[in-house]
């Protein structure tokens, strides 16, 4: 049985790999496929920790169904707004979006 | 090394190797293919972990659904081809440093933390119980989830859509 340490680990590196794409891209639709990816590893940590929890319990599993729910829900009101700015901007690169920079 | 550690690299492998495209790929359409297989790659650590109904979901949902819409996204506003263009900001240097200090911290927390926690060997009966809990305990949120649905569809809609008047 693999320990609980490696996939928190390897939740850690997915989660840092998609914040590092949130940091840096250009992109918007880019910056919520880095989105996915953090979610994806908080989902792998409640499943993981749920599995291995003393007694079986599931509650683990309830959040990540709620949290892939509410990924839908952002996923399809994010693209909403990015087909609005690319409509209004004719770019999505959102450092050239800079209306209200101060 | 047992099957399961061989087949839990394997898949880790896949994820981390397919997420790290998806943030560094210059074309948006590599980009998705690549995020497809960091979910297949989570989906089968789902099933390593004994749920089988959130692999079930990761696959239906996030595979068939937000990918596709995803590429739709890239497909409507992406302009003819962006070679040449930089695909990052300036910032890139700084973010990495930080990624790299949340990496290393979180991989010590964790290994301080959970040295040797092993599951207990009964998994729990998965898709049976998460159907009792969701409509038992969990009535209440999973009734609020289905009207958080409701209203991003109908603020996707309202956003999306074109002004007929104004044209």
């Amino acid at each position: 049985m693999v320990p609980l340490s490696y996939y928190l680990i390897l939740s850690a590196i997915l989660f840092c790999i998609g914040m590092f794409g949130a940091l840096t891209r250009r992109n918007a639709v880019g910056i919520l496929m880095a989105l996915e990816l953090m979610f994806n590893a908080v989902n792998l940590n409640f499943v993981a920790f749920s599995r291995y929890l003393p007694q079986p319990l599931l509650q683990g599993q309830i959040f990540a169904i709620f949290v892939i729910t509410v990924a839908a829900a952002e996923a399809a009101v994010g693209l909403a707004i990015v087909l609005g700015l690319y409509r209004n901007f004719q770019t999505i690169n959102v450092d050239e979006i800079n209306l209200m920079k101060w | 090394m047992t099957v399961t550690e061989g087949v839990f690299f394997v898949m880790a492998a896949c994820t981390v190797g397919a997420s790290l495209l998806v943030v560094l790929a210059r074309n948006l359409v590599h980009c998705a293919i690549a995020l497809v297989f960091a979910f297949f790659g989570v989906a089968g650590l789902f099933v390593l972990l004994d749920a089988e109904f959130l692999a079930a979901a990761q696959v239906l949902l996030y595979v068939g659904g937000i990918t596709i819409l995803l590429l739709f996204a890239i497909m409507l506003t992406s302009r003819i081809s962006a070679g040449g263009l930089k695909i990052m900001n300036e910032q890139v240097g700084i973010a990495g440093v930080v990624v790299f200090a949340i990496v290393g911290l979180l991989a010590y927390a964790n290994l301080r933390g959970f040295p040797d926690a092993v599951a207990p060997l009964t998994a729990p009966d998965n898709t049976a119980s998460l159907g009792k809990l969701l409509l038992t305990t969990y009535v209440l949120p999973f009734e609020v989830v289905s009207l958080l649905l409701l209203a991003a569809m109908v603020g996707a809609i309202v956003l999306a859509r074109r002004d007929r008047e104004k044209d």
